[in-house]
């Protein structure tokens, strides 16, 4: 019996129990679908996480002011302004570093015409939009020059653009912060959320020169509130935490032994942990799913050893006009990968559905690739092949003469 | 069919040479009980023989029957089927022997439910390998000799016992065996009926030489076969010419019967 027909035989086979077979392929059904969602969540979240990652910028450092304590109470990081702008500068020329951007903040009041938007003013040096990898959507930075001369000039996020102007062009116009008129020369492109979930796009950029006299003033003149510094290389990551360390310890005549009035962060090793834990995640979901899909294999084999006890004086006849071990095995073999794979391709296509579905509703990231749909195919057959092998096994191994006598 | 034509010479298509059979069980006590069916049997039956086997329930001849189909294998001695030692064979090989050269009849038509007469007809070719359009078209013109064409795409439920009966010797029919079994092939139909299949039989010997071998345990079913085989305890008691079944061919055709010389 070549292959087509037998597959035919089963097809007929399946038809003739339709309820039973459409229960059984729920089974499957439900546990692809749930793989194949769990999957997809998983990817998107891990996608969702690279793409921030490689917003945020790569071999970064943050260098926060250190604690202070007085008198037995500690004040937290930032306590103390002991970072400066002239700190800055001389990180940016260590070996291992590539850049560097001093950034002070401040929260402010922006006006243009009627509208008024209250947001995060950042006051910071040309170099920060290549360390944080911002692009400008239009117009250009504020260059050294700005910064040197306290230019009244403003970039501005795209969220604050979009809200003072809607869908005006802002290049070249005039808003007022804190009631001083500053000329808009750039809007940047968005990067949406940081992976504290920090809207990234409201804000807005002036140079720092003009932020400390203008905007924000100045307790303790120079100093910042973080500095963003850029690793030469992946590599040198720690050799460049060092160096920093190093250098900042002498800047500040810390004496040995006496801990550090600023701490070094590195961006890249919070980025990995989020990588590593979305990985996690997904890892651990996908397994869950398959729990599904094993129990939709189980009952696969339960109903099909059902089916070939039902089915032995059938067996018989077939064994007695000729089937021979193969022929009886492969039909039950396909009866069972069939249920399987039509189970796995309409779990597949729920499973995109539902993603789908969970993509609109919770706004979530959903990626499915050829490869999850591959997956998904591979496991249904294989959970076929490996219930359905041993009541096909029973069922050939019958001997002609008991199963013809069977009742 | 010309061989099968030839084989109106005495040429041996079942020798069987001391053929037992025991079934062990375990018993209640845990103890294996040995069960023995069959003592050293020894029969020949030559190509184109129409015989019957006759015995009282327990006789052993539904085990006889079941050795000769390959659907049993003996415990000891010989079985020569067309000069094969089919006590040595392995089960795929038996399984071709089934499909090739057995056509098999029982009691209860043993048609496989839910499908059609004519694929019920058609399936010992496929598992021969033959296509299923191939198949279907030998299957419908072995139908229509048995005069059940209009009956092709009923399912067994929608057919009467006697049709079921013919939709079976058609699939028994369809590989064109040289040898057919049929065990109590009448058990289940009443006496009108049973008489067609006999006959249908009768001229399935006569006209195209296929060897039957009948199981039964009335005399009347019996009597048209021409070799007549008593089996008792396992034993062979009798085995001789069948002189009730020339009368009774005497009879049917001087009746209506349906045949032609």
């Amino acid at each position: 019996m070549n292959l087509l027909t037998i597959i035919g035989e089963a097809l007929r086979a399946l038809r003739q129990n339709r309820l039973r077979t459409g229960l059984t392929m729920l089974g499957m059904i439900i546990g692809v679908a749930a793989v194949v969602l769990m999957l997809s969540i998983g990817q998107g979240a891990r996608t969702k996480i690279n793409e921030t990652i490689a917003a945020m910028g790569s071999n970064l450092f943050l260098v926060v002011p250190g604690a202070t304590s007085s008198g037995g109470f500690s004040f937290g990081s930032g306590s103390v302004r002991t970072l400066t702008i002239n700190d800055a500068y001389a990180v940016a020329e260590l070996s291992s570093i590539s850049a560097t951007a001093p950034v002070t903040t401040g929260t402010v009041q922006l006006n243009y015409a009627a509208k008024n938007w209250s947001t995060i003013i950042t006051g910071t040096t040309p170099n920060y939009f290549a360390v944080g990898n911002w692009k400008i959507e239009s117009g250009t930075i504020f260059t050294e020059s700005d910064l040197r001369s306290a230019a009244r000039v403003v970039v501005l996020g795209s969220v604050t653009a979009k809200n003072l102007f809607g869908d005006e062009d802002p290049v070249g116009k005039t808003i007022r912060i804190t009631n001083r008129p500053f000329l808009v020369v750039g809007v940047l492109m968005a990067k949406g959320q940081s992976l504290t979930g920090r809207d990234q796009d409201d804000n807005v950029l002036i140079p720092i020169t003009t932020s400390e006299r203008q905007i924000t003033g100045n307790q303790f003149p120079g100093s910042i509130r973080y500095m963003m510094v850029q690793g030469k290389s992946a590599g040198d990551m720690d050799i460049a935490e060092i160096e920093i360390t190093q250098l900042l310890r002498q800047r500040h005549r810390i004496a040995k032994g006496k801990e550090n009035d600023f701490t070094v962060r590195n961006l890249t090793a919070i980025a990995d942990v989020a990588t590593d834990a979305a990985k996690v995640m997904s890892i651990v979901l996908g397994a869950i799913a398959s729990v599904s899909l094993l129990v939709g294999g189980i009952g696969i084999m339960n109903i099909m050893l059902v089916s070939v006890t039902e089915r032995t004086r059938e067996i018989g006849i077939r064994m007695a006009i000729g089937a021979n071990r193969r022929a009886i095995l492969t039909q039950f073999l396909l009866e069972a990968m069939m249920i399987c794979i039509m189970g796995g391709v309409i779990g597949l296509l729920v499973g995109i559905g539902g993603a789908w579905v969970v993509s609109r509703v919770a706004d979530m990231l959903i990626v499915i690739t050829v490869g999850m749909v591959g997956l998904a195919f591979l496991f249904s057959s294989a959970v076929g092949i490996f219930f359905g092998f041993y009541p096909a096994k029973k069922a050939a191994s019958l001997k002609p003469v008991d199963a013809l006598r069977y009742e | 069919m010309a061989s099968i034509q030839a084989a109106h010479t005495a040429n041996p298509l079942i020798q069987i040479e001391d053929l037992c059979k025991s079934y062990s069980l375990q018993g209640a006590d845990g103890k294996t009980i040995t069960n023995q069916v069959l003592f050293s049997i020894n029969l020949t039956i030559n190509q184109g023989e129409f015989v019957a086997i006759m015995g009282h329930s327990g006789s052993g001849k539904s085990t006889l029957m079941n050795i000769l189909g390959c659907l049993d294998t003996p415990t000891s001695g010989s079985y020569w089927l067309a000069g094969k030692n089919v006590a040595a064979l392995s089960g795929d090989e038996l399984a071709h022997i089934r499909n090739q050269s057995i056509g098999f009849v029982f009691q209860g038509f043993n048609l496989l439910k839910r499908m059609t007469a004519l694929d019920n007809v058609a399936t010992p070719l496929l598992y021969a390998g033959i296509g299923r359009s191939q198949s279907r078209k030998r299957a419908l013109e072995l139908l229509r000799r048995t005069g059940l064409e209009s009956f092709a795409m009923h399912q067994p439920n929608q057919l009467s016992g006697g049709q079921q009966q013919r939709v079976a010797i058609s699939r028994a029919l369809i590989n064109e065996p040289p040898l057919i079994l049929a065990d109590e092939p009448t058990g289940n139909l009443d006496t009108q009926t049973s008489r067609e299949i006999m006959l249908l039989f009768e001229q399935l010997n006569r006209d195209q030489g296929i060897t039957i071998v009948l199981v039964t345990h009335e005399d009347d079913i019996a009597a048209y076969a021409k070799r007549l085989i008593r089996l008792k305890d396992g034993h062979i008691i009798l085995d001789q010419h069948n002189k009730a079944s020339e009368t009774i061919l005497d009879q049917a055709a001087a009746g209506n019967s349906p045949m032609t010389q």
